[in-house]
C-alpha cells in the first residue's frame, strides 16, 4: 500500500495549513489519510482502513505525538461512549447501511459489560446487544463517520474476542464513506453456541421502517400467551370480514387513460380528503374536488347538494369495489366503513359516473334517516 | 398468656384477613400460633416448592383456600423450558386424601394436567372457585370435569392459560342444577363454544356478576347473554363485529343500556369500529377498561371511546393509541391509578408508538398514578424525573423499552439518574422493572432509596457486581431478584448468601456467576435449592467449577430437594 501512502504523505506536506479534509477529498483512493508523522494539521490520529491491518491499529494504539484517539483510552467508560459520533462498526453498504451479521457477534463495541463471548454458552444476546450499541450511537451522530473504537478497560486481556477498529479522528470527517469495511478488525468469528437466537442483519435505523432484527429470547417480555392472541387477532380481522389487520391495506388504484395503475395503502389516511390529496398528487391531471368526509365525525355523509356539486364541477370521480363486487362512489359511507369494504379504487370520468350519483344520492337520503348509526 | 379463651381469640384473629398479618400473629407465641393455624382458612404459597402438601395440611387443617405460584417469573418469557416443573397434581392429590374441605384454587404458573382437574372435581364437595393464571397442561377436557362435577361452582376464571381446546361440549358440562355461578371467565380459549348451552347456564345464574367470553361468541349472542344478565358487573366481550345497521346490532345497544352494574370492561378480540357507540352508554362508569387485546380498536374511535371513560381508575391499552391518545387519558381519566400500555408490534421496535412524551402526559393529567406497566420505544431522563414529580405514589414501575439497552436520545446518557428520581420519589415502591442503558449508578440509587422495594427485574444493565451488591445490601425488604444478561459474578452472589434466605427467590441468567460459585452458595445454605438449569446439558460433560451458568434460580425451601426436577435441572 505504500504508493498510495506516499501519495497521501506528500499531499500533506504540501498542504500543511490545509485541513486534512482537503486531503483526503483529493485521493481518489478513498484512503484515509495517515500522520504518522504529525505533519499535517490533523491533530488526530488518522489509521489505514484500507487493508485489514491489525498491526496498524496496534501502532496507532502506541500513541503517536499529538495523536489523539479517545476512544483507546483504558478509562474510557460507558458515558463517553454517547458524547462521541460513531458509525455502525461492520457496514456492508455505505454508511446508512445494514451490519454486518456475520461479524455482530464479535464486536465489543465499549460496551459496558465489555465481556467477550466465551465458548460456554456466553449468550449470543451479547452480540445483539453490542451491535445494537454501536447501531444506537450511529443514531446519535449520523453525521460523523468515525466507527467507534473497541477498548473497554475493563476486560483487556480476555481471551476472548476484543474487536479494535481503527478509528477515525473526529477532525476527520469527509470521504469516509468508502472505507467503512476495511476499517472492521476483527478475530475469528466465535463458533455459536445451543442458543436459539437468530442473528439476522440489523438495520441501523431505529426509527425508520423497521427491518428484521436479531430476536432475544424473551426480549421483549411479553407472556407468548399474548403476541399469540394478538397475532391470531390480525389474522382473524382479514379473515373474518375482509377487515384489514392494523397493517397496511394496500389497493390498486386505476385511472382511466393512465398507463397503469397504483397502490394505495388506505391506512395511512383518515379521511376522504386525505385519500383525495393523496390521489391529486399520484394522477397529477386527477381532481378529485371535495370528496368525502369534513374531517369532523358524524358529518361524513355527503349532503346531496354537495354531491351533485362535486360530480358537475370535477372532471374525474373516484369510484371503488366493494366486498360484494359493486362499483359505488366514494364518500358515501363513513371512513372507517369504507376502508374495510374497499377492494379497489378507479378514477373515471364524471361522465362515466354519472350512472352512479342517483344511487348515491338516493343511499346518502337514506343514510341520513339512519344517522344514528353513524358517527359511532 | 391469654387472657380470653380461644375462641375469642379466634374471633379476633377472622378480622385479620392479610397473610402477612396473620404469619406475624402466629410468631407471637405458640398459644397464638395454635389458635391462628386452626383457624386459618386461606393460605397463600409464592413458591410451590418451599413447601410440601403434607405440611402445609398438617399446619392448617381447616384450609378452605390455597394459592400457589409455580415457575418462576421469567418463565412468562420462554427462559424457562417447558418442563421445569411446578406440578400441580402432587398438591391436590395430598389434600385429597386428607379431610381438607378444599372451596378455592388459585394457581399461577402452574402445570396442570387434566386428571388434576378431575380429582380436583370429584374430591371436594363444597369447591366453589378455581383460577388458573397463566398456566398450561390442561384442556377442555379437563374443564368439563369441572363444569359437571363441581355441584356448587361459583368461579371458574381463566387468565391467559395455553389450553388445548378440543372444542368439546364443557359448557354443556353445566348441569341444569348448577346455578350458583358468580365468575365466568373464557376468553383465552380459541376453540368454539355451545352457544345454546352458554345462554342457558347465564339464563340460570341469577348471581353471575362477571362473565368474560371469548373469540368465539358472536355479536348477536353476547346480545342475548346480556338480556340475560343485566346484573354483570365485569363483561369480557368476546368477538364485537356486526354490520352496524343490522336488527341485532340494534338490540345490542338496548341491551348494553340495561347493563348499568358495569364497572369493567375487556375483550374486544375482534371489533368492528364503527359499532364502538354502543358501548358509550356504560362508559362513564367503567373503572377497568382493558383493550389491550384489541389491535383492531385505534385512532379516533379509540380516542372517543376513552374520552367517556372519567371514571377509570385502571387502563391497559396496546401502544397504537399513541402519545396523543394517552394525552387525551390523561385528560380524561382524573381517576387514573393503573396504566398498562403493550406493544402490538413487540418485534419490531421501531414501531413501537409511544414514548416518553405519553407518559409524561399521563403523569401530568392522573396525579393518582401508582402502578404502571409501560413498553416504549424510548425514555429520558428528564421524562422520568418529571414523572417522578408528578407522581410519587408508585408502588409498581414497570418499564419497557423495547431496545434493551437504549440510552436517553436526548443526552446519550444512561438512564440512571431518571430511575434514581423515580426511586428516591416514591418511597412506598414495591416493585420495579428496569431497561434501556443502565450503570451501576442507577442500582447505587436503588440501594440507597428503594427501602420498601419487594421486587426488582434486571435486564441488560450494570458494569460491575458493585450493581447488585447494592441492591442486596440495602434493600432490605426485597423478596424477588431476577436478573438476566448482567455482568454480575461469584463476587455478587456470594457476598451475602444469608440474604437469600430472607427472600423468595433469585434468578439469574446469562450472567457471570460460576458452577463453583453456585456450589458455594448451596453449600453454605442447606436451606437454600439451588438449581442450574442447563438445556444443552454443557455440565454434563464440563464440571469445571469455573464455567459460566447459563440459568440459576435459587429459593429458600423448608423441605429440601425437589424430586420432580427434569434432567437438565442439576440441584446443587
Amino acid at each position: 500500500m505504500s504508493p498510495p501512502l506516499l501519495g497521501v504523505e506528500e499531499e500533506v506536506q504540501s498542504s500543511v495549513s490545509s485541513p486534512s479534509v482537503e486531503c483526503i477529498s483529493e485521493n481518489g483512493m478513498g484512503l484515509k489519510e495517515r500522520n504518522y508523522l504529525g505533519l499535517s494539521d490533523c491533530s488526530s490520529v488518522d489509521s489505514s482502513g484500507v487493508s485489514s491491518n491489525l498491526n496498524l491499529a496496534t501502532e496507532l494504539r502506541l500513541g503517536l505525538p499529538g495523536s489523539q484517539s479517545p476512544e483507546r483510552e483504558t478509562e474510557f467508560c460507558l458515558l463517553n461512549l454517547g458524547k462521541l459520533d460513531e458509525k455502525p462498526l461492520f457496514p456492508l453498504l455505505p454508511s446508512k447501511d445494514g451490519i454486518c451479521s456475520s461479524s455482530q457477534k464479535n464486536v465489543v463495541t465499549g460496551n459496558k459489560r465489555g465481556f467477550s463471548d466465551t465458548m460456554d454458552g456466553f449468550s449470543e444476546v451479547k452480540g445483539y446487544v453490542y451491535t445494537e450499541k454501536s447501531w444506537m450511537f450511529h443514531e446519535a451522530g449520523s453525521d460523523s463517520e468515525s466507527p467507534q473504537s473497541v477498548g473497554h478497560g475493563k476486560y483487556p486481556g480476555n481471551s476472548g474476542v476484543n474487536v479494535i477498529l481503527s478509528t477515525r479522528s473526529p477532525g476527520v470527517q469527509a470521504s469516509v464513506k468508502q472505507d467503512e469495511p476495511a476499517n472492521v478488525l476483527q478475530e475469528q468469528p466465535r463458533a455459536t453456541n445451543g442458543t436459539s437466537l437468530k442473528q439476522t442483519v440489523i438495520s441501523n435505523n431505529t426509527t425508520g421502517a423497521p427491518a428484521a432484527k436479531a430476536q432475544v429470547v424473551g426480549w421483549p417480555p411479553i407472556r407468548p400467551f399474548r403476541t399469540k392472541t394478538l397475532a391470531a387477532s390480525s389474522k382473524n380481522n382479514d379473515e373474518v370480514d375482509g377487515k384489514p389487520g392494523p397493517g397496511a391495506l394496500f389497493v390498486k388504484v386505476s385511472m382511466d387513460g393512465a398507463p397503469y395503475l397504483r397502490k394505495v395503502d388506505l391506512r395511512t389516511y383518515s379521511t376522504y380528503q386525505e385519500l383525495s390529496s393523496a390521489l391529486e398528487k399520484m394522477f397529477s391531471c386527477f381532481t378529485l374536488g371535495q370528496c368525502g368526509s369534513h374531517g369532523t365525525a358524524g358529518k361524513e355523509i355527503l349532503s346531496e347538494s354537495r354531491l351533485k356539486d362535486l360530480l358537475h364541477g370535477s372532471e374525474y370521480v373516484v369510484t371503488y369495489k366493494d366486498k360484494d363486487g359493486d362499483w359505488m362512489l366514494v364518500g358515501d359511507v363513513p371512513w372507517e366503513m369504507f376502508i374495510e369494504t374497499c377492494k379497489r379504487l378507479k378514477i373515471m370520468k364524471s361522465s362515466d359516473a354519472i350512472g352512479l350519483a342517483p344511487r348515491a344520492v338516493e343511499k346518502s337520503k337514506a343514510n341520513n334517516k339512519k344517522e344514528f348509526g353513524y358517527g359511532c | 398468656m391469654n387472657y380470653f379463651p380461644d375462641e375469642v381469640l379466634e374471633h379476633v384473629f377472622d378480622f385479620i384477613t392479610s397473610h402477612k398479618d396473620r404469619n406475624s400473629v402466629s410468631l407471637v407465641c405458640k398459644s397464638w400460633y395454635k389458635i391462628e393455624r386452626y383457624s386459618r382458612q386461606r393460605v397463600f404459597i409464592g413458591n410451590c416448592y418451599s413447601i410440601s402438601p403434607e405440611r402445609l395440611i398438617a399446619r392448617f387443617p381447616g384450609l378452605k383456600s390455597l394459592t400457589l405460584k409455580g415457575k418462576p417469573h421469567f418463565a412468562d418469557f420462554n427462559l424457562v423450558p417447558h418442563d421445569w416443573g411446578g406440578f400441580v397434581y402432587p398438591w391436590i392429590e395430598a389434600l385429597a386424601k386428607s379431610r381438607i374441605g378444599l372451596e378455592e384454587l388459585r394457581l399461577k404458573r402452574m402445570v396442570v394436567s387434566d386428571e388434576s382437574l378431575e380429582l380436583l372435581s370429584k374430591s371436594f364437595v363444597n369447591f366453589k372457585s378455581l383460577v388458573l393464571v397463566s398456566c398450561e397442561g390442561f384442556t377442555t377436557d379437563g374443564l368439563a370435569a369441572i363444569a359437571a362435577n363441581c355441584r356448587f361452582l361459583r368461579e371458574l376464571d381463566l387468565q391467559e392459560n395455553e389450553v388445548d381446546d378440543h372444542r368439546g361440549h364443557w359448557l354443556s358440562c353445566f348441569p341444569e342444577s348448577c346455578t350458583s355461578l358468580i365468575s365466568l371467565n373464557f376468553a383465552c380459549l380459541r376453540g368454539e363454544v355451545n352457544l345454546g348451552a352458554l345462554e342457558r347456564l347465564v339464563s340460570r345464574s341469577p348471581n353471575l356478576k362477571s362473565l368474560r367470553l371469548n373469540r368465539a361468541v358472536p355479536l348477536d349472542t353476547l346480545q342475548k347473554l346480556l338480556m340475560r344478565a343485566p346484573q354483570l358487573v365485569d363483561l369480557g366481550i368476546g368477538s364485537y363485529v356486526h354490520d352496524p345497521f343490522s336488527e341485532a346490532y340494534n338490540k345490542l345497544k338496548i341491551a348494553i343500556q340495561r347493563c348499568k352494574s358495569i364497572r369493567s370492561l375487556s375483550g374486544f378480540l375482534e371489533v368492528a369500529l364503527h359499532c364502538m357507540s354502543a358501548i358509550y352508554p356504560i362508559c362513564g362508569n367503567l373503572t377497568f377498561l382493558n383493550l389491550s387485546y384489541a389491535p383492531g380498536l385505534h385512532g379516533n374511535k379509540l380516542m372517543k371511546l376513552i374520552q367517556h371513560c372519567r371514571k377509570l381508575q385502571r387502563l391497559w391499552i396496546l401502544d397504537c393509541i399513541g402519545d396523543k391518545g394517552l394525552g387525551v387519558v390523561a385528560l380524561t381519566c382524573k381517576e387514573l391509578q393503573e396504566l398498562r400500555v403493550f406493544p402490538s408490534d413487540p418485534f419490531e421496535a421501531g414501531n413501537a408508538a409511544v414514548t416518553e412524551e405519553g407518559l409524561v402526559l399521563v403523569s401530568a393529567g392522573c396525579p393518582k398514578l401508582n402502578s404502571l406497566l409501560y413498553f416504549c420505544q424510548q425514555m429520558t431522563n428528564a421524562a422520568l424525573i418529571t414523572v417522578a414529580k408528578n407522581c410519587p405514589n408508585f408502588i409498581r414501575f414497570r418499564l419497557c423499552i423495547l431496545d434493551p439497552i437504549k440510552p436517553d436520545p436526548v443526552t446519550n446518557q444512561p438512564l440512571d439518574e431518571g430511575f434514581g428520581a423515580i426511586v428516591q420519589s416514591c418511597k412506598g415502591l414495591k416493585r420495579l422493572s428496569l431497561s434501556g442503558l443502565l450503570t451501576d449508578q442507577v442500582f447505587l440509587y436503588i440501594g440507597m432509596y428503594a427501602e420498601q422495594l419487594e421486587m426488582l427485574s434486571i435486564a441488560f444493565a450494570a458494569d460491575s457486581d458493585k450493581g447488585m451488591l447494592y441492591v442486596l445490601n440495602g434493600c432490605k425488604k426485597l423478596r424477588k431478584l431476577e436478573i438476566r444478561d448482567c455482568p454480575f459474578g461469584d463476587a455478587a452472589l456470594l457476598e451475602d448468601v444469608g440474604k437469600y434466605e430472607t427472600m423468595r427467590s433469585l434468578w439469574m441468567s446469562s450472567c457471570e456467576v460460576t458452577l463453583g460459585g453456585c456450589k458455594s452458595v448451596a453449600e453454605k445454605m442447606p436451606s437454600l435449592n439451588v438449581e442450574i438449569i442447563d438445556e444443552s446439558e454443557q455440565m454434563e460433560f464440563n464440571l469445571d467449577d469455573k464455567q459460566k451458568v447459563d440459568k440459576m434460580y435459587l429459593y429458600r425451601t423448608l423441605v429440601g430437594h425437589r424430586k420432580d426436577a427434569p434432567e437438565y435441572v442439576w440441584i446443587l
